[in-house]
């Protein structure tokens, strides 16, 4: 369906296109005047009110299809007095059966009826969907046609539906953080409808809870984040300890002491690691550095876990370098040469000048550059998911195991998607708090940033 | 006598200064010697765990295509030989391949041999129907256990009951090696076969075109919206508050945190719009959403790069705007706007968190032809064997690693190619 109905459109516009073109002439011809635009404007405009239906229809019926014939076939099903269904089962069932005859064996006759009258719906559907996308094509063709004079002007018309276009290609932008918040403050809302939002927010409990049987509620699990918020705090702290100081320093050293050559083969090199994948990094702290720092721990006769708060915190510093080594960088370099001079001109040295007057100067910058790296550490998650742990654990000491909002997150929707238990709905609470806290950390450190820039310019 | 003193503590402290002055530099110099060796370490880590696992190792085993074991006569249609009683030749070889097997031992040499041993007894019989009633010396796949023993990865020195193999088991494996009856070849399977429970018959080639087809969603949907958007924002959109919306919703979404697309994934795209689950059509729609403002930031630099007396060039012989910007100002941006695509398509591909989210984490043994079937991709791919406690997939998660980094270098490579070939300094 997907590759015929293509095929089906471009054969559509491309004879929209010539039709267009040939028709315009005729007719400008007959009237024996110049047509306003040129004719391929005419055939554009032809072939845009025979795309643009035909896209909405087919996207519309990819869509909404099936769930239209599950909708359909369900209720229609006649269920057994007494017997439980799980409607998400017995769906996949009845599709089972349709796409695989050989499966009908043993199943029951309700069963067997609602495959036949699914794959017979799925028939129609189909058939609907070719004649539609037909006549929809036709009728658009139709109706652009009825436009084709010479005094008509095709290119001002073309011109303001590309603008059309344009300005939807730039609010997909727009749509997209409507469609983030809202997922996330409506599944949230569901989540603290069963769940007091102080519970979430200050309670030291994080026990979720699956009922299993009848009769229990997810209630009684105990949705306190705060052992959650504390190890993403620990986890964080450990990887700016590292990031921090070795990128900024490597940020100094290359802005400042660094020749062309080494600046020209380290920043590439810098580039590759953070163009490495996190989980490349996750594998990297599960093999080498959690061991590692097992070793290292025991070697001080403290007892690190194996995923500890420590490997993961280390590597995500790693990961991180490049990304305050550049903008630190940029930050560095967008320090007026003037201050530098000054500093160098009254008998300062090098290093004194960087501490004294360029650090300084560039301050404001330099802490924008860290909260974004921060929120960038907060998000991570696949170096967590793999070496830190996925129990709650509040503590300070980072050998221990702790886990963080974006483990959770992963945690909760792995396996059966239930939207009915507040375990499901806790990655949404969760990812709403993510989200409010990154958004917070960036738009403060844009704001700092661009008033230091402007403080230069 | 004063004066000299005097000279003697600016000498001093001035060697004090340009002592901090060195020691500073030097700080700055380990540093940043010190990423790089984080780099080279990582790099030495995934090659060193990852380069066994294009290996495998195979072990001589004589077969006897017996006709009346397998239910066949010599000839058979290649239906009635698809339907051949292979597992019963089997039976019989590894009950034969040592010398006086107790029952007891035979289940222990059965340990020794892939699960993949019954098709690949097949696949020899099919290739070569003649051989039916000779015996045969084919080289089968190995059981992981074996094959982890022989590259080392797993030790003998460990009590026996925390070994994979026991050392009856070992005294085969030692055997084995000393009538050179195993060796190690080239492991095929890794690149032909999709993910599966059995660590020696695992492969990439499901999770690789996963990939291939979830970035090429990506490629669809994020290419001609970004430039659509970039060009709008660059050249028509008018300065005022909407668009100054549109600029800072841009640059706060290239920030926010992967998972939380996923998390819109799964609330919209598979609870709104019930598209199918854990399928490249989902996992790219979402990839492409998460990797549009890259694109668009890329785009508008080099559309900002085309210099105006272009597009004033265009209007002054009578084009339209539309027509200065699409026939002009775009075409010389393309090569740009195709490297920050390539480079955002490079992040899509490394991206883990939002394909769990949409579920292609699940176990998906075959290879997908499509964009709504059910598929893995290479980073989930790497996450579940790293996942795993079986000790064969380790090396292949390091190898599935090495994939995907070259994968990485090869676009970063286009993308540069193409930076260099057609960019034009004006």
């Amino acid at each position: 369906m997907f590759f015929w109905s293509l095929v089906l459109i471009a054969v559509g516009i491309f004879s929209s296109f010539i039709y267009g073109r040939s028709r315009i002439k005729l007719n400008s011809k007959k009237q024996g005047t110049k047509s306003k635009s040129l004719p391929n404007y005419y055939a554009q405009y032809v072939l845009i009110w025979c795309l643009f239906p035909a896209l909405i229809v087919y996207f519309s019926w990819a869509i909404f299809q099936e769930q239209i014939i599950q909708n359909i076939v369900i209720s229609k099903f006649e269920f057994i007095e007494g017997a439980v269904y799980n409607e998400g089962l017995l769906l996949a069932e009845i599709r089972n059966v349709a796409n695989n005859p050989s499966f009908a064996d043993g199943k029951s006759i309700e069963i067997i009826n609602a495959a036949s009258h699914y794959s017979s719906l799925r028939q129609i559907s189909q058939i609907s969907f070719y004649t539609s996308i037909i006549i929809i094509m036709l009728l658009g063709a139709l109706y652009a046609s009825q436009k084709l004079k010479p005094e008509f002007h095709a290119q001002h018309t073309i011109e303001r539906y590309i603008q059309y276009i344009l300005i939807f290609c730039s609010s997909v932008a727009i749509f997209t953080t409507i469609g983030i918040v809202f997922s996330l403050i409506f599944e949230s809302l569901r989540f603290f409808a069963e769940v007091s939002i102080f519970e979430f927010l200050f309670s030291t409990e994080w026990y979720p809870f699956i009922p299993i049987r009848e009769g229990q509620t997810a209630a009684e699990g105990s949705f306190g984040a705060v052992p959650i918020f504390a190890g993403t705090f620990l986890v964080m702290v450990v990887a700016m300890c590292v990031a921090a100081p070795l990128g900024l320093l490597t940020a100094i050293y290359l802005a400042e002491y660094a020749s062309k050559r080494v600046r020209k083969t380290v920043k590439p090199l810098l580039e590759i690691l953070a163009g490495i994948p996190t989980i490349v990094y996750g594998f990297f702290a599960f093999v080498s550095v959690a061991p590692f720092v097992k070793a290292f721990g025991q070697s001080f006769g403290i007892d690190a876990s194996p995923t500890s708060a420590l490997a993961a915190g280390m590597v995500m510093g790693v990961m991180i370098i490049p990304f305050i080594s550049s903008l630190s960088d940029d930050v560095i370099n967008s320090v007026p040469q003037s201050l530098r001079e000054a500093s160098l001109g009254i008998g300062a040295n090098k290093a004194e000048t960087i501490k004294k007057v360029i650090l300084p100067a560039a301050l404001p910058g330099i802490v924008g550059a860290f909260l974004l790296a921060i929120s960038r550490a907060i998000g991570e998650t696949m170096i967590v998911v793999v070496a830190a742990g996925t129990a709650p654990n509040l503590t300070g000491n980072p050998f221990e195991n702790v886990t963080t909002v974006t483990v959770q997150i992963v945690v909760a929707l792995i396996g059966d998607q239930e939207f009915d238990n507040p375990r499901t709905l806790s990655a949404f609470a969760l990812g709403l708090v993510l989200f409010v806290i990154t958004l917070f950390l960036n738009i403060i450190a844009l704001q700092i940033v661009k008033r230091y820039r402007e403080r230069y310019e | 006598m004063n004066n000299s003193v005097a000279k003697e503590k600016i000498i001093s402290l001035r060697k004090k200064r340009s002592l901090e002055d060195m020691r500073f530099k030097y700080y700055g110099f380990t540093a940043m010697c010190l990423s790089l060796a984080v780099l080279v370490f990582l790099l030495y880590t995934i090659f060193s765990k990852g380069y066994t696992a294009f290996q495998k190792t195979i072990v001589l085993l004589e077969v006897d295509y017996n006709q009346e074991v397998l239910k066949l006569t010599p000839d058979s249609s290649v239906e009635e030989m698809e339907k051949g009683k292979f597992f019963r030749v089997k039976k019989q070889a590894i009950e034969n391949f040592f010398p006086d097997l107790s029952k007891s031992d035979i289940k222990l040499v059965k340990k020794l041999f892939s699960i993949n041993v019954d098709n690949e007894i097949k696949d020899y019989f099919l290739d070569n129907p003649e051989v039916i009633n000779t015996k045969q010396q084919i080289w089968v796949t190995a059981h992981s256990d074996v094959d982890q023993l022989l590259k080392g990865n797993s030790r003998r020195d460990v009590p026996e009951d925390r070994r994979k193999l026991n050392d009856i088991q070992l005294s085969y494996v030692d055997q084995l090696v000393e009538e050179k009856r195993v060796k190690q070849v080239f492991n095929n399977f890794f690149f032909t076969k999709a993910d599966s429970r059995h660590p020696e018959i695992a492969g990439v080639a499901g999770s690789f075109m996963g990939s291939l087809f979830t970035l090429f969603t990506v490629f669809i949907l994020s290419f001609p919206i970004a430039i659509g958007a970039s060009v709008y924002l660059e050249e028509f959109a008018p300065k005022n508050r909407i668009t100054e919306l549109i600029e800072v919703n841009i640059s706060n979404l290239a920030a926010v945190p992967s998972i939380v697309f996923g998390l819109l994934g799964l609330g919209v795209l598979l609870n709104v719009f019930g598209l199918p689950r854990s399928t490249p059509l989902v996992g790219g729609s979402v990839l492409a959403l998460m990797t549009l403002p890259t694109i668009i930031i890329a785009c508008r630099a080099s559309l900002k790069a085309v210099p105006p007396s272009i597009k004033e060039g265009a209007l002054a012989v009578g084009a339209t705007k539309t027509q200065a910007v699409f026939h002009h100002v775009v075409p010389l941006a393309l090569p740009g706007t195709l490297t920050g695509t390539i480079i955002g398509l490079a992040q899509a591909l490394g991206e883990t968190a939002p394909l769990i989210m949409i579920g292609m984490i699940a176990f998906i043994p075959n290879i997908p032809t499509g964009l709504t079937e059910p598929s893995a991709a290479l980073p989930v791919q790497i996450y579940l064997w790293v996942e795993s406690a079986e000790r064969g997939f380790q090396e292949k998660s390091a190898a599935a690693i090495m994939v995907i980094l070259i994968f990485l270098f090869m676009m970063n490579a286009i993308a540069v190619f193409l930076r260099n070939r057609f960019e034009r300094k004006w």
